[in-house]
Formats: structure tokens, sequence, C-alpha cells
């Protein structure tokens, strides 16, 4: 869990952070968004204390985070960045072992670590494990970003835009894979992008930040279906109910027993994506691949 | 080639004279350059007024160095040294700096991320990361040196720049190109084993 409390931090050239509370409940992943300038990366690097706050508190896990050694803190927590960071000097192998090394590990239970967490991001450890950085494509320099970020098995990661240098093709299917691992292993995240789809695709809960303040935080659907205010509307777009459409699937609305003639969608398909169907079927129903058939009614109903 | 032979005990001490020279002076550039390059290389103010310095030393034609240090240390092995390292100490200061400022923002961002402590930091990657730069500095500041030993013979500080200068009063062929040759051999054997550990 992590819990900020009146946080301030104020750069000279302002644009810094003030009285900001914002806690991410243990397991969840809150996304930071907003223009740049916001404070959205400032925030972020509060808590692993990259940077050091004016005023407030910072609690990681029940825990002072002010109290504790800066260094030590950060190897408590995972840090994930833009490109990985990989430190190009050093194979693959010897960057996702960089915390356990700084904590001491023996060689036996850091090699076995980082076979563990390579395979975890779909790297397989025996082609990779000896290769450079250099070598890699971006995706995979962001899977090694991530893998060397959970190595120590910290209970926090932090990422900063993780997802920014890898191409929008693969970005997609890397995002989901990384959430769900991520969901998976119950880590509390706090991810950092100026990207909205990813915002509410990632976040449990989406905080939206402007001039160092926090403007909302909510659930994806909940902000897109009643932004706060004229600001939130125009920063979500204005194909935020197309956006929250693809925060639903088939499965989770109500079907119609009806038999529809056309090619059926899997009941995992996101509305968004059965009401473009419709919108290039000219039909107001689809026939839905495990039964039944979703309506434009009960996509319109969703909201 | 008479003389050469007869010489040979000699020819040896004036190379090894022209290597310890060079080598004493690189060390003693080195330990001023690489703490001075790390102190400056994240302060651009101090970064500024340093590298403004030493390239104004840097400047100071060698010869006019020499005559400079005479008058306080003497004429000798000590002034020719001096003279020599603060000749070679802008060109690794340099390097230094270029080296650690080419360290790209998000490996330094990620080594604090990590909770690498700012001399780990240093040891373990932005010196490391530095090295190619202070290398090709390295092998600059070698040749410079290589060179700039010839003329500390005119103060007395010994090494091959002795056999071409007495060869040049006396009019003695065979001993100035032995010298001369001798210091282009020198130069580029140095130069070939520094881009070897470029290279690796």
């Amino acid at each position: 869990m992590i819990e900020l409390r009146g946080v301030t931090k104020a750069w000279p050239g302002g644009a810094g952070v003030q009285a900001l509370d914002l806690s991410v409940p243990e397991g969840e992943c809150c996304a930071l968004i907003g223009p740049s300038g916001c404070g959205k990366t400032t925030t972020l690097r509060l808590v692993n204390r990259l940077v050091e706050p004016d005023a407030g508190s910072i609690r990681i896990g029940g825990a002072d985070a002010l109290k504790q050694d800066p260094v030590h803190l950060r190897r408590g927590i995972g840090y994930v960045i833009q490109e990985g960071g990989l430190f190009p000097h050093r194979r693959i192998g010897a960057n996702v072992a960089t915390v356990p090394a700084l904590l001491g590990w023996n060689a036996a239970r850091t090699r076995a670590r980082v076979e563990e967490v390579l395979t975890l991001v779909g790297l397989d450890p025996a082609r990779y494990r000896d290769r450079w950085p250099h070598q890699l494509s971006g995706g995979e320099r962001q899977r090694v970003g991530v893998a060397r970020a959970l190595a120590a098995d910290p209970p926090v990661l932090l990422l900063d835009e993780p997802f920014g240098a890898v191409d929008p093709l693969r970005r997609a299917q890397l995002q989901a894979e990384v959430l769900s691992l991520l969901k998976h292993l119950r880590k509390t995240v706090l991810l950092v992008t100026h990207d909205v789809q990813e915002a509410v695709r990632l976040g449990d809960s989406v905080a939206l930040m402007r001039g160092g303040r926090l403007v909302q935080h909510a659930a994806p659907a909940e902000m897109l279906a009643h932004p706060a205010d004229g600001f939130v509307a125009e920063f979500l777009g204005a194909d935020r109910a197309l956006t929250r459409l693809g925060l639903f699937r088939i499965r989770d609305v109500p079907r119609d027993a009806a038999t529809v003639a056309g090619e059926a969608l899997p009941e995992a398909t996101t509305l968004r994506d059965a009401l473009s169907a419709m919108l290039e079927r000219g039909v107001r129903a689809v026939p839905v691949t495990e039964g039944g058939a979703l309506t434009l009614e009960a996509v319109l109903r969703s909201r | 080639m008479r003389w050469t032979w007869r010489n040979l005990d000699t020819i040896g001490a004036a190379l090894g004279e022209h290597v310890l020279l060079v080598g004493a002076a690189l060390l003693l550039a080195g330990v001023v350059a690489l703490p001075l390059g790390v102190l400056v290389a994240r302060r651009p103010l101090w970064r500024a007024a340093v590298l403004g310095a030493s390239a104004g030393l840097y400047s100071i034609p060698t010869l006019a160095l020499f005559a400079l240090l005479v008058p306080l240390l003497g004429l000798g092995f000590r002034a020719a040294l001096l003279a020599l390292a603060s000749y070679a100490m802008p060109v690794l200061l340099r390097a230094v700096v270029t080296g650690l400022e080419g360290v790209a923002l998000a490996v330094r961002e990620a080594a604090d991320g990590m909770g690498l402590t700012p001399r780990q930091k240093l040891w373990q990657v932005e010196l490391p990361l530095a090295l190619p730069s202070v290398l090709a500095g390295l092998r600059v500041a070698v040749a410079t040196l290589v060179s700039a030993a010839t003329v500390a013979a005119y103060i007395g500080g010994g090494g091959l720049g002795v056999l071409i200068l007495t060869g040049l009063d006396q009019g003695h062929t065979e001993k100035i190109l032995v010298g001369a040759t001798l210091v282009c051999a020198l130069a580029l054997a140095a130069d070939v084993a520094l881009r070897r550990m470029q290279r690796a």
C-alpha cells in the first residue's frame, strides 16, 4: 500500500506538487495521468525519494518512507523506466541481478531468481541471460526492465512511462501481459503515463493531475462516465464514451436469446469492438460465439 | 650505424627516461583529472570554469611552460614532469567529463532508483560507461606527451630529446635520426597498444 498525505514539493520553475493526498491499496494499480508538467512524474519519484518532499508524509506498506534510509528504501521498491534504463555495459542476467547483488544474495540464489523472473516476463533465460541490452528489441528491453524490478520481489512497483518506447503494435500485448503478471503477483503499482487508453486499461484507479494537484481519482469506468469537470472531460477525450466501452466485455452485459445471423463474436470481445462490428455490418445485434446475441440496446444500457 | 652500436646503453637509458617521464606525467595528470572530472561533470558552473581554465593551461606552448617552470623548480626531471603533467591533464579532464556526460540520464536514474549508493553508481555504472571516452583521451594524451617530452631535454629533463639536441649541436646526423626514430616508434607503439585496449 502506498499512502501520500499532504505531500508538497516546490520546484524553482513551478510545476511541483501541492498538498497531494493519494493512496493506492495493496495489490492495486493506480495510473497517474495528466498533461506534461502536471507533477505526475514528480509524484512517482517522491515515493522512492528520488525527489524529497518539502512537506507531507509518505507511507509504504504502513512504514514511514521518510524515516528510512533512501538507498535502503529504493532497494525494496521496483522501479521501471522508459526503455527499461538497462545498464548497457552489463549482460541481461547481470542487469536483472542488480538489486539482488546490492542486497548481497549468494550466486546460486541470484542465478535461480534471475531465471525465474526472466521466465515470468516471457523471456527464455537460456537465450537471453548472456546477451547485451543493445541486442534486444525495445519490447524485449522493456520486459527485462520489468524483470529487473521484480528480481528482489518488492511489494511495490513504480512504472514511469514503461511502454512509451515500445512500438504501438506490440504495446497493447505487452501492457496486457505485464498487467496480468503484476495482478497475479499482487503487487501494488503506481504507473505514470500520458496515454489515456493505457491508463484506463491498466489502472484499477486513475488519478488525473493538473498543475501539481490531484483533480480526480476514481475507477476508470467511473471517471470516464462522470468526469469531475470540463478539464477532465477534455483530457479524457471526446471519445471517452467509446474508451469506456472498451473496459467492458460482452460477458459483462445481459444477452438476448434471439438467434441473429452473421459472424459470431467471442464473449471476451470488448463492447467497443462489438459496437464497431455493429456499425460495420449496419445491424442492431450481433451473435455471440458462446450463445445468444448482443443487442445495441444492451450496449447503450451499459452506461 | 657505428655510433649506435657503440652507444646502445646510452640510447637505452634515454629511451627509459623518456618512457618514465611520459608514464609519470600521465599518472600525475590522471590523479588530478579523474577526481576533478568526477567532481565537476554534474555541476555545470564548476564544469565551465574548470574546463575553461584547463583549456587555457593546454594552450600554453610546451616550451614556454618549461621556461616558466624552471625559475620555480630549477632545471631537471621535476620541472619537466610537472610541465608534461599539466599538458596532459586538460586532455584527460575533458575526456573524463565528456565520458561522464555521455552516460544516459535514464541509466543514471535507473541506478539511483535501484538503490545504488552514489559511490556504487560512480564505480559500477558511470565510470565503466565513460571508459571508452577516457581511453580515447588517453590516446591523445600519450601521443602528445611522447612528442612533448622530447622538448624536456632543453631543461635537463632527459629522454630521447637529449639525443636529438646534442646531435643537432654536434651535427651528428646518426644521433638525430636514432632519437627521432625512437620517438616516432614509441608514439606509434603506445597508440597501437591503447587502440587494442579500446577495442577490448
